[in-house]
């Protein structure tokens, strides 16, 4: 390896054999470019479905309820389920340890808002604190329904930044404006803007407790929503939320008179196993790419083994040339080993760095849906380089070897 | 410096085997320019292939300057014909992507000489085969008299004891055969002992000792008179 002698000599033969080296070298590099660019891509789509499920709070439980299905316990079919304020307290006090964020839905129909003479034709949502976060909403002015406006039933709205924009032209502040629902005013004292995208911004938001009393809501709740604790790993997350979900589901069926094969009276829809599914797929999708990739390495290793064979073979009558003139057959193998291996770090370097290049320039301006900054890791390139590398001299070896050992006078009779 | 004594080689191919040296007994001193002549077939490439360790013999002894040349491996073998052979061969067997000098010096790299040591011998080679200013072609834009005088220069670079040329002037025309001739001539005034195959009949008058093969054994080996190649009319 550090023989400036056979370093030389490796140098003239390179030099002198040029398009058989460019050959060996672009398999090689081809090979490396293709792996990294397809696991680039790969990684890419699984940032992209990720961040497409980073607009809503990954575990979210939500409950909406439906008319029954089936009889059960002498009741009829067809009644209606609704959801009361003593559901939700009880869910929150049985399941305090699980739950992170709460909050229930009350839905003000039959009320119409107005800001001055027009008529804002959004829905009102009466929500706690913790909605905010369940739905990943942000604040861009002022703030969210709290807990002191549930208690004090207090009269005041949050609206979106699409209201805001459609109703408040000419950079009007609605901070402290008055929306007169039915009748009654109500503070803007925030304006919220939904990560999720404008359908969510459909909407505003008044306290809870405000939405049942003034609106004849008595104790009656549309939905419940809730988020867990994080757990420790995605897997038991997933495991978590599940018997959450069943175990609330229990609960409401019993206490409403349900049947539990009633597949439409209530519903628990749970994020995270949508978000499984997803989470599967970006799975089955790089496993796709990592068979892309390492197929085509073997293509390459194949293509390496190939050219070897090819090289070696026209290459007999020197090596019996050069046996007749002294050299042992490992100093043949070694000549022969040592070009391969030369000419495949070369190009796998080449390769690696040109596709890494590549990826880290155009990578970042990729805008299509399900595919963000594609980029590979640089250990994982690196190491396909070594296992070129590692194939090519294996694939030059026997080759090699059996070149050498052939009688000299054989090799020299080879045309 | 060659002893041989009851040589025995056979080919075998497939079912049947072919006997083509059928006990050799033969030595040639140190100094000598012996020309082993036969009809085509004889076995005088087998012999010459032996006595340069490219082929094993089934059986029989080989003396190489005092050395018993056995058990051969390929190892081995390489060793002494870096060491104790030259060779040069009717086809040339010049490595077609090397030059002229790189392919004289080839034989020291694997005698270990430095590069800058390596240049300087083939180039002194080259001179005394009259082609210095051949030194950066390649075989291609050499022509066949030339090439095999780059060869010999290969051969001699190693300063080998003994050169063996298989039908050296093989593929050339008669006068460049004669050129050929003289070089090897001039090689063997200084010492060196050569052995050189061939079936022209007025080749083997330039050499001092003519050895007949034929079925396989020596039937004629004599002393001739050396008809200088210098002496024929240009
Ligand atoms: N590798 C081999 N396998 C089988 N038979 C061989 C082999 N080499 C030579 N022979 C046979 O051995 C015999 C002697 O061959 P050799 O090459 O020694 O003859 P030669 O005297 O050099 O003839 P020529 O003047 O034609 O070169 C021939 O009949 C040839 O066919
Ligand atoms: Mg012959």
């Amino acid at each position: 390896m550090f023989d400036i002698e056979r370093w030389q000599e490796i140098f003239d033969t390179i030099r002198k054999n040029k398009l058989r080296t460019f050959l060996t070298g672009l398999s090689v590099a081809s090979g490396i470019f293709i792996l990294v660019i397809l696991l680039g891509f790969g990684q890419g789509m699984q940032n992209g479905i990720a961040k497409e499920f980073a607009a809503d709070a990954s575990n979210r439980i939500w409950v909406w309820t439906q008319v029954t299905t089936k009889e059960y316990k002498g009741l009829n079919p067809g009644r209606r389920i609704e959801l009361k304020n003593e559901n939700y307290d009880y869910v929150n006090s049985r399941f305090s340890d699980n739950l992170d964020k709460k909050s229930p839905v009350y839905r003000v129909r039959d009320v119409s808002v107005n800001y001055g003479k027009e008529t804002i034709g959004y829905s009102i949502q009466g929500v706690s604190s913790g909605f905010q976060f369940i739905e990943n909403q942000f604040l861009s002015q002022g703030r969210f329904i709290n807990q002191s406006d549930e208690e004090s039933v207090a009269k005041v709205i949050v609206i979106s930044n699409k209201i805001k924009r459609e109703y408040f032209k000419n950079g009007e502040d609605p901070m402290g404006e008055y929306l007169d629902l039915s009748g009654i005013k109500f503070k803007i004292i925030g304006v919220f803007g939904d990560v999720g995208g404008e359908r969510e911004e459909d909407r505003m938001f008044i306290p809870i407790t405000t939405a049942q009393r003034v609106f004849n809501g008595a104790n009656q709740v549309n939905n419940l929503s809730y988020t867990l604790q994080p757990a420790e790993s995605f897997e038991q997350a997933v495991v978590e939320s599940m018997q959450f979900s069943q175990e609330l589901k229990s609960y409401l069926q019993e206490v409403h008179s349900v049947a539990p094969d009633d597949g439409s009276a209530i519903n628990v829809y749970n994020t995270l196993e949508n978000a499984k599914r997803f989470y599967g797929l970006t799975g089955n999708i790089k496993f796709f790419f990592w068979f892309v990739g390492i197929c085509t390495i073997i293509a390459g290793v194949v293509g390496v083994s190939n050219i070897m064979l090819i090289v070696v073979k026209e290459r007999t009558r020197e090596i019996g040339i050069r046996k007749a003139l002294g050299a042992k057959p490992i100093s043949i193998v070694g000549m022969i080993l040592h070009e391969a291996i030369f000419v495949t770090a070369i190009s796998g370097f080449s390769g690696l760095v040109f596709s890494m290049a590549l990826l880290e320039l155009v990578g970042p301006l990729i805008e299509v849906d399900y595919i963000l900054n594609p980029s590979v890791n640089f250990n994982v390139a690196l190491s396909t380089v070594f296992v070129l590398i590692l194939a090519g001299a294996l694939a030059g070896f026997f080759p090699a070897w059996r070149a050498a050992h052939i009688h000299t006078i054989d090799a020299l009779r080879d045309q | 410096m060659i002893e041989i004594k009851n040589l025995h080689k056979s080919y075998k191919m497939g079912s049947n085997s072919l006997h083509v040296l059928k006990g050799i007994n033969f030595s040639v001193e140190e100094g000598e320019l012996v020309a082993i002549m036969g009809s085509s077939g004889s076995g005088k490439s087998t012999l010459l292939n032996i006595l340069g360790m490219l082929d094993e013999a089934d059986s029989g002894e080989y003396t190489l300057d005092g050395v018993p040349i056995k058990n051969l491996n390929e190892t081995k073998a390489a060793n002494y014909r870096n060491k104790f052979l030259g060779f040069v061969f009717q086809s040339f067997n010049l490595i077609n992507y090397k030059t002229a000098m790189e392919n004289v010096a080839l034989p020291l790299y694997y005698q270990r000489v430095a590069r800058k040591e390596r240049e300087k011998k083939a180039l002194m080679y080259l001179e005394r085969v009259g082609l210095k200013e051949w030194a950066t072609h390649l075989p291609s834009e050499l022509s066949g008299g030339q090439k095999q005088r780059v060869a010999i220069a290969r051969a001699m670079a190693a300063e080998p004891k003994v050169l063996l040329a298989d039908e050296p002037t093989g593929a050339l025309d008669s006068k460049t055969s004669l050129e050929v001739m003289e070089l090897i001539q001039k090689i063997n005034d200084d010492g060196n002992t050569i052995l050189i195959v061939t079936h022209e009949a007025d080749i083997a008058q330039m050499c001092k000792r003519i050895v007949h093969l034929k079925d396989g054994v020596i039937v004629e080996d004599k002393k001739v008179k050396q008809v200088r190649a210098s002496s024929y009319v240009q």
